[in-house]
């Protein structure tokens, strides 16, 4: 195998078990610098278990897992925090790491939350809390994002924007994004590498490639095909292998 | 001027008392109350330990209460039941072995009640020593693990997926939380070494808006505890322990009417 000095992390026939009950299974994937990977597949089939295993939060796992970096950003898709804890914002922010004060205020502003800064996380709604979420796992400028449902109760406006912000950090930081979404829109619109998840891998590649592939159809259903296909935008040439362009 | 038992209770109480704080609010944020009585509790057994052994007694302590917190982890693991049914096995089974051991340990004269509940006029120089050495050590460690120890506090997912290591964090504190107990059970009595830690905390929760501020008012707390109740100890010939821990509390009663101000501030 030939080593990648762009891998980020890397899992080989990855997988783990809850007692006698496997959560996902035979996951092999990689995330390269400035590549947004996203996971899909339908309820308990082993997204977020996926991500933890990525992450190292699982450790008895099957199968093998690199990891190439320290400098990790996660948002959890879920996440309790307990408010006999005294917490604002801006504790919140440096809680992994310490930060300049303006690096602070850039992420804030960047998710559209720096006025509440100073207030108390236990104030915050759902869709604030997300954005804050979100603004401490960019704020450490990491070198690998992991976002388990990065926008889940922001409003619609928001959802885009954030969407095309999480874009832009990959473009200008160059890191590596293992997204995971129900938002087959944005997948599509966004991705550079799909994996279908049910338990195991049933099918990963460009959105393209899997938008055709048949079990994916049967696991989504013809329409979510066809939402996937629609962005396909046409071409009035092609690319010959040459590196010429052919009109067609 | 260390002649004098006041001023050695009051160097000695005061040197607790910066170290119960931070320790004391990681207590109440991490829910470990309970567990703190149950490493208290085991330390009777060392205290008889030291006796049988004639061994320094917040040494003993130190080390039985390290070995139950890792029986604690063991049995965790390799048993079914409920981590406060656990707690409650180990505290009491503790406190009951230490007392039957103190029962055959005739040629010595305990004060029990000493053990108990503090004794102000058993601290000694070396005590001092033991304090004012072992103390400022518990800081600095608990200043070196701080972070990934309150990251995972907060959230221990996010802590161990952006690579702080909390379980080694959880596993030191673990060991600091001994050695406040060792170091403070002469002067607090090990029934209420767990006041001081979470009652000036808890008072410092009402009154403060972040972790750090809630760290200063819980040391602020515990100072003027201990100044309040050794002198009323002094004053009444009361045994410093309950005395101590019954100003925290008074503290803690005036700081709720702090909480009803802001209440009513915010409507």
């Amino acid at each position: 195998m030939t080593s990648n000095q762009n891998i980020l992390v890397k899992l080989n026939q990855a997988g783990f078990r809850l007692k006698d009950k496997w959560l996902v299974k035979g996951v092999s994937l990689q995330i390269e610098k400035g590549q947004i990977v996203t996971l899909i597949g339908p309820n308990g089939s082993g997204k977020s278990t996926t991500a933890k295993i990525a992450l190292g939060i699982y450790k008895k796992i099957d199968g093998e897992v690199e990891k190439y970096t320290n400098k990790v950003g996660y948002v959890p898709q879920k996440i309790s925090i307990d408010w006999t804890l005294p917490l604002r914002v801006k504790d919140f922010m440096v809680l992994t790491e310490n930060l300049k004060d303006e690096d602070i205020n850039e992420a804030l502003s960047l998710t559209g939350v720096i006025q509440l800064k100073n207030k108390n996380l236990g104030d915050l709604s759902g869709g604030e809390f997300q954005r804050v979420l979100i603004a401490r796992a960019i704020s450490k400028k990491p070198d690998l994002l992991v976002l388990d449902e990065p926008v889940q109760g922001v409003d619609f406006t928001g959802e885009i924007a954030l969407y095309k912000l999480i874009k832009k950090i990959t473009e200008e930081l160059n890191c590596g994004i293992l997204l995971i979404s129900h938002d087959l829109h944005t997948v599509m619109s966004a991705t550079d590498h799909v994996v279908c998840l049910n338990g195991h891998v049933c099918c990963s590649g460009s959105p393209m490639d899997v938008a055709k592939n048949n079990e994916y159809k049967a696991l989504f259903g013809e329409q979510a095909s066809q939402i996937l296909t629609r962005y396909e935008h046409r071409h009035d040439h092609v690319h010959t292998s040459k590196g010429e362009i052919k009109k067609n | 001027m260390l002649d004098d038992f006041f001023i050695r209770a009051l160097i000695a109480g005061l040197g607790i008392a910066i170290v119960t704080g931070p320790l004391g609010c990681f207590v109440i944020w991490r829910r470990l109350s309970y567990f703190g009585d149950t490493l208290a509790h085991s330390a009777l057994l060392g205290v008889t330990l030291a006796y049988t052994l004639e061994f320094n007694i917040a040494f003993s302590v130190f080390i039985i209460s390290s070995l139950i917190a890792l029986i604690l982890i063991q049995l965790q693991k390799k048993t079914n039941l409920p981590g406060d049914a656990l707690l409650g096995l180990l505290a009491h089974s503790s406190l009951a072995v230490g007392l039957v051991v103190i029962g055959f340990l005739t040629f010595i004269r305990f004060d029990i009640m000493g053990l108990l509940f503090g004794d102000i006029l058993a601290v000694t120089v070396d005590d001092l020593l033991i304090i004012w050495i072992g103390g400022p050590l518990i800081l600095l460690i608990l200043k070196l693990i701080w972070k990934p120890l309150f990251a995972s506090t907060v959230n221990y997912e996010l802590a161990e997926a952006e690579g702080l290591n909390p379980d080694r964090a959880k596993a030191i504190f673990t060991i600091l939380m001994a050695g406040i107990i060792a170091i403070s059970i002469k002067m607090v009595g090990l029934l209420l070494i767990t006041g001081m830690l979470i009652i000036p905390a808890a008072m410092a929760r009402n009154i403060s808006s972040s972790p750090q501020s809630m760290v200063i008012y819980s040391i602020l707390g515990g100072l003027l505890s201990v100044l309040l109740g050794l002198f009323t100890s002094l004053e009444f010939n009361t045994s410093s322990g309950p005395s101590i821990i019954a100003a925290s509390l008074f503290l803690f009663i005036l700081s709720l009417l702090n909480i009803k101000q802001s209440i009513k501030l915010k409507n």
